[in-house]
């Protein structure tokens, strides 16, 4: 963020000319606000995170209706209860007996219903990384709005820990504490993008806890968490790199369901470009695509211009710090979509009902030129399916009889010789022949292409003088690509 | 360790404690010892002092006083952030007796000149509400307040906070409608939401319905006195309403209608998917139909997220399914399942599929559904055979297909499947059953294999209820049934016994003895039911001496025509919820849930939003298009009053558009320079009208900079013009860039901007250029002035290849050369823009005019006005400058 807010006479340095990049005006408000007030003070604004709230006098006062989130509980996947949190009045443990019971019923913990209904509260959660995010709401709330936002404190911990792991949030269990706080007040949510947090709770690394735990120091910046005042609340102030730098993934999924007979039943590829970016300043980048028509239906990031994509096709934007999703695309459906592989599949059983043959090839079909890479073939067998003894000439394969899943790890594709699985395969005693066919999904990989055809044209930046380095690459995955039999 | 000196230890100690209450362990009895510690100068040992302090001061009301005055402290504080937390955390604690201390600290607060600080007064607004729901009148005076805050910071909380405390007073919104309209882009994703789901309230309460004719429709033709836009149904049964309704007054949209549809459009881009739904939901309930569907790409697009938000999504999508099948119709294959989804998401979808069905596309779903039926999930093969089912019925021409497809089903080793396939059978056959003698048949041979009491009772009840169809095997199905008649499951048993009934009355000579039979071994069965059921039918049947007057129509009674059962969707009439609500989805009233209320049958009074003048010209039909909505950090405050200023614009030009709140030194600025620009365009007008706002807003936060500046009469020429100008079109840059830099050639001069002659028309031999200071920011590169170069031909021939080349710059001084004009026909002009960098000197670049035949030797001389910068800082600051 500009400091230098000088009235800029006509040979003072720094903004001598008359253009001026737009970015200056908005961070005034930001700066001017604190200026005066720019004591060398330490932060509480993140101290006092503020909770409760709720009619905690329930005898004298009528009971007022709150709005939004009332209570958080991480329960992991044996269904301990392992972190509670209030934003308002405690809410006992008790409530989640009704999410117990519903997580019984299911078969899988996906299937535990996302939204339950209790005599007095409403019971939302979601299923990440084998933790359950429970979060307790007393009266009306947009689901989505509780989901997105647990979805959010999910990420943030992965953003913070790396991982989100019952280990992890129970190990760092003040600094979890601490981003709860800051991300929610009186149910709210305050701050939820990770440049703010990470200004006002330092996330924590090896270096720092051996440090901390030497010294005693803190954990927390000892400088203003600007950013939270800023109208560009996802980067931070003052951001400083030797090596400026701006990496740009384009990644694609291809979503197919592919039937019997090799036709395609429905197919679309979804992309995402993800950014690293690490420039100094406050440097405001435009990223032009070659053949922008090819998006059909895109989100973005906070960050971009939408009235300016909308004008020209080219996204332009002052990028957060660090790594972030800019944006994410889905291609027009009226194009066709290559699709990279095929899989010949035969897989049968016997009318006895004692065995069966499975022969699985793989091959290139699509592939513009490109190897395939880590393909990966997984056939969830019929339950009745006990074990099966195969032959691959290519890769490895893995059978679990308890989750009936076989994994064929394929590797890299090569077109001369088509790699082949084949065997037999052996069913429980007395099962009848199952009717149920074994469903093939397909993993894959494929480095400098964007099977779409999409490319980035260039990469500008204004704002700032010195010259960032500046790389763009492809990959094509499988999404959800599924082969039916 | 909480009492040593040490802060380290301290430290320690509240980490401990705080690992303890998010394991949910109670530590309530060691609050004296950490209340202490609120005026711990460490910050992070004061953090979870609070964290602390805020968990359990409601338990400990008499002790949490003691912190009271620290924060009383803190919210005189210099620092903004230290206000705010004070203020957040006073508002936390839960304590009766503060209330009036609150109370007063939120009304400070709310008019703190940090926007921070004020959008931390919305947030505790709640708090004090729920704590004391007395306070209420006085709560709403400060949200009327900050309601008016021009800030985007601000606009989530405050909206927040006025749907906790006073969703009823619709009033308050009026005057801030469309400002929140327009801030809606900047404001943070989660008031986003807030926002727009109080703007969809607010407008159901003031605009009319677009979509009259339609409800007209469904309402039964009942005349209402507003007409139809016939530009916006697509129906064609409408048109002998509209005919009717032709005479009377058309439906026009509001043009804040029109604003809050517009405004929220871009939204749907959002990488929220609460943001999205939210929206989504808006343009459900709000926009005409033929623009709903917008909406659909956004929400498939959704279901590429996470399984619950799918859930969710799907839940609504199949509302809106039901209502509007085209919007959804184009991504029916984005619905197909996957084996990999979980069983409910892949119900849902199935729901939609189903809801999406018809003439049409019904070939395809159904080989989907046939997929369907061969997974492995058996709840879901299940859903799908009801689904089949749900088809069948509401498409005849495939209501064979899909009999024979479930017929053969029948066969399916799968229990769960075949008694869901004789439920869905007995379901469709009740529709047409004279036709299918042979089906019931086919089921009656089944009766020996299946063993699902559902599936069992389903035939016996079909065969029943058709035995005139089948005369032959019914009796025979009967003895079957009777000989295991103990063994059966109870439903099975009240089936036979009606199979019984219904026999002896249409066929008596063949059954009254296995009839007899029957109802004799359900006398002594140990299920009441069975027994009265037994009893009740035997007198109403078998005719004894003492006859009632109910056996003789005994007949009548149990062969009674049924009605065929219709299958409907769950989620048929749930769109009275607001779509993407809680209640939505439980289809249950949730606590707290505000009605969506009906469109009124006349419209309110528009003129409440309007701000401050009285004349706001109404656009009738079509409204401006303002392209240059901004992008988002540029929007900001100013924006607040453009749909007035551009309704004003279009229509009556120059008006007299003084902000009410703007005092004499902007309103004198900007009258000057409207005084210095006689004919405006609108672009040029929409400048002016930004560089009020943002006259008045600096005003707001740097009042010191009009007094030191003083208003100038002539702003092209001095500081203050430029100093206004240049900082409107910074504020412009981000939208029109493609207009003003990317592509020169369509800039049009503006007439406020002074004109110099580079080369005159004699000299230049017919060719005459002028130049210009644009005064737009040159983005090439930020430190060259832009220089806007108009050349015009006067000269009988064309001019070729006009472009500029470097002759004799001053040391430092850099130019970028506008790219060459390859041809300048006769009698035409062109404008191009270049980039100079004038190195701070007031100096001439000195530069060569080529053409193709030509050289002129030229040159740009600055004025000091153009060669500078707006830029804010506060009184301190300013004198520091000064003084170096």
């Amino acid at each position: 963020m500009y400091c230098s807010c000088c009235f800029s006479l006509p040979n003072s340095s720094g903004f001598s000319v008359a253009t001026m990049n737009g970015q200056l005006k908005k961070c005034h408000i930001a700066i001017t606000s604190f200026i005066d007030s720019c004591s060398p003070f330490l932060i509480p604004s993140s101290l006092s995170p503020s909770l409760c709230d709720s009619s905690h006098n329930l005898d004298s006062l009528p009971i007022v209706a709150v709005e939004m989130i009332h209570s958080l509980f991480l329960i992991n996947h044996s269904g301990d209860i392992f972190l509670e949190k209030h934003w308002k009045s405690v809410i006992g443990r008790s409530v989640c007996d009704y999410f117990f019971e519903a997580k019984e019923k299911a078969a899988e913990p996906e299937d535990v219903p996302p939204v339950l209904q209790t005599p007095h509260h409403y019971l939302i959660s979601i299923y990440r990384d084998r933790l359950f995010f429970l979060s307790v709401i007393q009266t009306e709330a947009p689901p989505l709005f509780v989901i997105e936002f647990l979805h959010r404190v999910v990420e943030t911990f992965q953003d913070y820990f790396g991982e989100c792991s019952e280990t992890v949030i129970k190990d760092n269990v003040v600094t979890v504490y601490e981003l709860l706080e800051e991300m929610l007040d009186n149910g709210f949510p305050l701050a939820t993008e990770s440049n703010i947090l990470k200004e006002m709770i330092r996330p924590p690394t090896i270096l720092r806890t051996m440090v901390n735990t030497l010294t005693g120091t803190s954990n927390f910046e000892e400088r203003l968490p600007s950013g939270q005042l800023s109208t560009i609340p996802w980067r931070r102030s003052g951001v400083k790199y030797t090596n400026n730098e701006a990496y740009f993934d384009v990644i694609e999924e291809i979503d197919a369901i592919v039937d019997k007979s090799g036709t395609t039943v429905c197919a679309e590829i979804q992309g995402v470009i993800e950014a690293c970016v690490k420039l100094t300043g406050m440097p405001d980048l435009t990223l032009s695509f070659m053949n922008p028509r090819l998006l059909d239906d895109v989100s973005f990031h906070p960050c971009v211009r939408f009235k300016r994509w909308e004008a020209e096709r080219v996204l332009s934007f002052i990028p957060p710090d660090g790594n972030f999703t800019l944006m994410s695309y889905h291609v027009n459906a009226q194009n066709l979509v290559a699709i990279p592989v095929y899989v010949k599949q035969n897989i049968s059983f016997f009318e006895s009902g004692s065995g069966g043959r499975l022969d699985l090839t793989a091959g290139p079909k699509q592939t513009m030129g490109k190897t395939v890479e880590g393909l990966v073939i997984t056939v969830h067998m019929p339950k009745a399916v006990l074990s099966a003894s195969l032959t691959a000439t290519q890769g490895s394969y893995t059978y679990d009889p308890a989750t009936k899943v076989l994994v064929w790890d394929i590797g890299r594709l090569n077109p001369q010789k088509l790699p082949n699985l084949r065997g037999s395969l052996s069913l429980q005693a007395g099962a009848p022949k199952p009717e149920d066919n074994p469903s093939i999904n397909i993993a894959l990989k494929i480095q400098q292409l964007a099977i779409s055809g999409l490319k980035v044209n260039r990469l500008d930046m204004y704002g700032e003088k010195y010259k960032p380095f500046k790389g763009v690459k492809y990959v094509t995955k499988a999404g959800k690509f599924q082969v039916r039999t | 360790m909480l009492d040593s000196n040490k802060d380290s230890l301290k430290l320690e100690a509240m980490k401990r404690i705080v690992a303890m209450i998010a394991r949910g362990k109670n530590t309530s009895d060691l609050f004296p010892a950490v209340v202490k510690n609120v005026a711990c100068k460490n910050i992070e040992v004061k953090k979870l002092v609070y964290v602390y302090l805020v968990r359990y001061a409601e338990e400990q009301q008499d002790l949490a006083l003691l912190s009271i005055s620290t924060f009383q402290r803190g919210l005189k504080d210099p620092n903004q952030l230290i206000r705010a937390s004070a203020l957040r955390v006073l508002s936390s604690i839960r304590v009766t007796i503060i209330v009036p201390i609150m109370m007063l600290a939120i009304k400070e607060a709310a008019s703190d000149m940090s926007p921070y600080v004020r959008k931390t007064a919305a947030h505790a607004i709640p708090k004090l509400y729920s704590l004391d729901p007395e306070q209420k009148d006085q709560l709403i005076e400060v949200i009327e307040k900050l309601l008016a805050d021009k800030t985007t910071l601000v606009a989530g909380s405050v909206v927040m906070a006025f749907e906790e405390v006073c969703p009823e007073r619709i009033d308050l919104i009026h005057k801030n409608y469309r400002k929140l309209c327009n801030l809606l882009v900047d404001v943070e994703e989660w008031g986003q939401v807030v926002i727009i789901n109080m703007l969809t309230r607010y407008a159901r309460t003031q605009f009319l319905n677009p979509n009259l004719n339609e409800c007209l429709l469904e309402e039964g033709g009942e005349s209402t006195f507003y007409g139809s836009d016939a530009d916006q149904d697509e129906d064609e049964d409408e048109d002998k309403k509209d005919e009717a309704l032709s005479k009377r007054k058309p439906y026009v949209m509001d043009p804040d209608h029109r604003l809050l549809l517009r405004n929220t459009k871009p939204l749907l881009q959002s990488r929220n998917a609460a943001v999205v739904m939210a929206v989504a939901q808006l343009y459900f309930h709000l926009a005409p139909k033929a623009e709903v569907g917008v909406i659909a790409k956004a929400l498939v697009r959704l279901l590429r997220s996470h399984s619950e938000v799918q859930y969710v999504v799907l839940q609504n999508v199949a509302t809106m399914t039901i209502k509007r099948r085209g919007m959804f119709e184009p991504y029916l294959k984005s619905f197909y399942i996957r084996s990999t989804d979980p069983t409910q998401i892949k119900v849902l979808k199935l729901e939609v599929l189903t809801n999406l069905a018809s003439e049409t596309n019904i070939s395809t779903i159904l080989r989907e559904f046939q997929t369907y039926i061969k997974s492995m999930d058996k709840d879901f093969v299940a859903a799908t055979i009801q689904a089949i089912g749900r088809c069948a019925t509401h498409i005849g021409e495939v209501r064979d297909t899909c009999l024979n497809g479930l017929v053969q089903l029948l066969s399916n080793r799968d229990e769960l499947v075949v008694a869901e396939s004789v439920v869905v059978i007995k379901k469709l056959l009740q529709m047409q059953p004279e036709k299918h003698s042979d089906i019931i048949k086919h089921m009656a041979k089944l009766t020996d294999n299946i063993q699902v009491p559902m599936a069992r009772a389903s035939i016996l009840w079909l065969i029943g209820e058709y035995c005139e169809h089948v005369p032959k095997i019914a009796p025979d199905v009967l003895r079957k049934m009777a000989k295991t008649f103990t063994n059966e499951e109870d439903i099975v048993k009240l089936q036979i016994i009606n199979l019984a009934a219904k026999l002896y009355l249409t066929n008596s000579k063949q059954t009254k003895l296995l009839t007899q039979y029957v109802l004799n071994l359900a006398k002594y069965d140990q299920n009441y039911d069975i027994r009265d059921r037994a009893r009740f039918i035997r007198q109403l049947i078998v005719p004894t001496d003492k006859c009632g007057a109910l056996s003789k129509y005994a007949k009548k009674l149990i062969l009674a025509l049924k009605p065929a059962p219709i299958l409907e969707s769950p989620f048929k009439d749930r769109d009275h919820f607001q779509l993407g609500s809680l209640s939505h989805l439980l289809n249950t009233k949730a606590g707290g849930y505000q009605e969506l209320p009906d469109w009124p049958q006349d419209a309110p009074d528009p003129s409440v939003r309007n701000v401050e003048v009285k004349e706001s010209v109404r656009a009738v039909g079509t409204v401006p298009e303002w392209t240059k909505c901004s992008s988002r950090e540029k929007r900001k405050e100013k924006k607040v009053e453009k749909p007035f200023y551009s309704d004003s614009e279009g229509e009556s030009g120059p008006t007299e558009s003084a902000d009410s709140e703007s005092d004499s030194a902007s309103s004198s600025a900007s009258g000057s320079e409207q005084s210095g620009s006689g004919s405006e365009e609108s672009e040029e007008s929409e400048e002016r009208s930004d560089s009020d706002e943002e006259e008045e807003e600096e005003e707001e936060e740097y009042m010191s900079l009009d007094v030191l500046m003083g208003p100038t009469p002539s702003p092209q020429v001095t500081p203050v013009g430029n100093f206004l100008s240049s900082s409107l079109v910074t504020d412009l840059e981000g939208l029109s860039l493609t207009d003003t830099v990317l592509s020169p050639a369509t800039i049009s001069p503006s007439g406020s901007l002074k004109s110099y002659e580079l080369l005159h028309r004699i000299t230049g031999e017919g060719l005459w250029v002028e130049y210009c200071f644009s005064r737009q920011p040159f983005l090439p590169d930020p430190h060259m002035v832009a220089v806007q170069i108009q050349f015009t031909n006067s000269a009988a021939t064309e001019a070729k290849s006009l472009r500029l080349e470097e002759a004799k710059l001053q040391s430092g001084m850099r130019v970028k050369e506008f790219p060459e004009i390859e041809v300048l026909p006769a009698g035409e002009s062109a404008t191009v823009v270049m980039g100079v960098d004038f190195c701070d000197s007031t100096q001439a670049a000195n530069l060569q005019l080529c053409t193709h035949s030509r050289k002129f030797f030229v040159s740009i001389q600055p004025p000091v006005g153009e060669l500078m910068t707006p830029s804010f800082m506060t009184e301190n600051e300013f004198k520091k400058e000064q003084g170096k």
